[in-house]
């Protein structure tokens, strides 16, 4: 019999796409990364915070390779190089207008900074850079039922943390000074936000790699948010772009033998692309 | 009974006194509106009132009580320029979060919330609006949907923190009516800062002048005078009457009147 292929039998085509274990584990912890990054993402970009996801999900490198390093569990390394950069951001402050290039520039340097320390680490560890390539790209095929169990630990813990502050969050994204009169502790929830968003990130970005973190942390909410602006809606359409992208992209990639990150970052922006378009023609055909 | 008590109070930022010795009633159903240079400390004293700024010295008490941050009974509009346009929230989803957004756990659906911030929707004449993204309002429609906010929550007294300010002469004019009209039909306390006293001019039913660390409150007419302001200041400035019947402060640290490019 030959090698089965796609076909337009769509249910015969799932069967297919799931009749390995590995097939099964990486739709579980994908499916589980878009929930987590679909809502959390709504907050990042509702936030102007794109740049901070951008560093998070970048900054756990140097932490990894010092987890290699010195014998330690990589992840411990990824955690506390996340959780410092967060605390780093939210310390700078975010005051109205000025706070938005102060904290720009603390992420850039931050960033800049971690990657050197992340040469500095391989270089010192002299082995072999798999690792460290498997750590930016992803592994999303070669995941353990461990992962998946740590994975659904960590969608459960961001998107219940998310729930109970999202309303107070959400006052303090869009109008922080009457937020604040209002009784609402405007950083300290700045802080928390970026916590959960370190920490969640820190412990799926060895799973599924940077890559795909950051590309369902903003692409899809990007595009929710220029399509609807009512809050309940938004949260729903990011998380659902989220999961579209990953499971197609997941069966692109099995049936075609390109890479998954390929497929996820490119339908991503392909969307967003066509919602900017779509937007911006229709302003200039008759402006609101 | 009194809405806003200050007695003795001094208040202090960053170490510098900004005013001090200011004792000041205003009742119930006032109309005020708090005017003085840049920096005087006009929007220091709304903080004050809303216990975001601790005073140094004295005591203040909103309608009998001692303030407290986040009490229901004051609606605030802090100073600001616009809403960034590229802000993808309906307008009103912002009226609502002055309702219950400082709450914390999801927000269920509920008729009765519902329905309160829909009649400040329509008590400010936002109805025709309400659902666009609040970025992609005008300067105007924003300060309505700003002020349903700030009632919202069943405020007796609204913190106005300079609200006509980069809006054009017909707005500054429409927005003056409705806080006008909200004071007289609901009771509402009104304490608004301002740059310029010529827009509301005809509404108010006193000025609160915040000068040389010190504060005046009067009739427009008895307190916006050559001589009291220059006794407030403690140097001198001139108070000039234009041939159109506007008031113009002039010889302060910068004048009174509305200038475009401020900030």
């Amino acid at each position: 019999m030959p090698e089965p292929g796609p076909s337009w039998d769509v249910v015969a085509d799932i069967q297919l796409l799931l009749q390995f274990h590995f097939m099964q584990n990486a739709f579980l912890a994908g499916t589980l990364v878009a929930l987590l990054a679909g809502t959390a993402g709504y907050f990042v970009v509702l936030r102007g915070q794109s740049f901070a996801a951008h560093m998070l999900s970048q900054v756990g490198f140097p932490g990894a390779a010092a987890g290699v390093l010195v014998h330690v569990s990589p992840v411990l390394g990824l955690i506390v190089f996340c959780v410092g950069a967060a605390v780093g951001i939210a310390a700078i402050g975010r005051e109205v207008d000025a706070g938005q290039r102060l904290e720009s520039a603390a992420i850039g340097s931050i960033l800049a900074f971690s990657l050197g320390l992340g040469f500095l680490f391989v270089r010192l560890y002299g082995g072999s850079a798999q690792g460290i390539y498997a750590f930016l790209f992803g592994t999303i095929l070669g995941i353990t039922d461990r992962d998946v169990q740590l994975t659904f630990a960590v969608a459960l813990v961001t998107i219940a943390s998310l729930a109970a502050i999202g309303r107070p969050l959400m006052f303090a994204s869009v109008d922080p000074d009457v937020a604040q009169a209002r009784g609402v502790p405007v950083r300290m929830l700045s802080l928390a936000f970026l916590l959960i968003l370190a920490l969640s990130v820190a412990i799926t970005v060895q799973i599924v790699g940077t890559l795909l973190i950051f590309a369902l942390l903003v692409a899809p909410a990007a595009s929710a948010l220029q399509l609807t602006a009512r809050q309940g809606r938004g949260i729903a359409l990011s998380v659902a772009l989220s999961l579209a992208f990953t499971w197609l992209g997941l069966a692109l990639a099995y049936f075609t033998n390109v890479p998954v990150g390929f497929f996820i970052t490119t339908l991503a922006f392909v969307f967003y692309l066509a919602v900017r378009l779509v937007k911006t023609r229709r302003t200039v055909v008759a402006p609101a | 009974m009194g809405a806003l008590q200050l007695d003795h109070a001094a208040a202090r930022l960053g170490g510098r006194l900004i005013w001090t010795e200011v004792d000041l009633e205003v009742q119930e159903g006032e109309f005020v509106a708090i005017l003085g240079p840049n920096g005087a400390g006009k929007s220091t004293l709304l903080k004050a009132l809303l216990g975001v700024v601790p005073l140094a010295e004295g005591s203040v008490r909103v309608f009998g009580r001692p303030v407290r941050r986040g009490s229901d009974e004051i609606g605030y509009l802090p100073q600001r320029r616009r809403f960034d346009p590229d802000l993808r929230i309906r307008a009103v989803d912002l009226v609502r979060l002055g309702l219950d957004g400082e709450r914390w756990g999801m927000s269920l659906p509920s008729p009765a919330k519902t329905n309160r911030v829909a009649e400040m929707v329509e008590l400010v004449g936002a109805a025709a609006y309400q659902d666009r993204p609040i970025g992609e309002l005008s300067g105007g429609e924003q300060q309505r949907i700003l002020i349903a906010q700030a009632l919202v929550s069943g405020a007796r007294m609204l913190a106005l923190d300079e609200p006509l300010e980069s809006l054009d002469l017909n707005n500054q004019q429409a927005i003056s009516e409705l806080i006008r009209s909200i004071c007289q039909t609901r009771g509402v306390t009104v304490l608004l800062v301002a740059h310029d006293i010529n827009p509301i001019l005809p509404f108010v039913d006193r000025v609160v002048y915040v000068a040389g660390g010190h504060l005046l409150s009067g009739k427009p007419q008895e307190v916006i005078r050559t001589e009291t302001l220059t006794a407030l200041y403690g140097t001198p400035v001139e108070v000039l009457h234009t041939s159109d019947g506007r008031i113009v402060v002039v010889g302060q640290y910068e004048p009174v009147t509305h200038h475009p490019d401020d900030h």
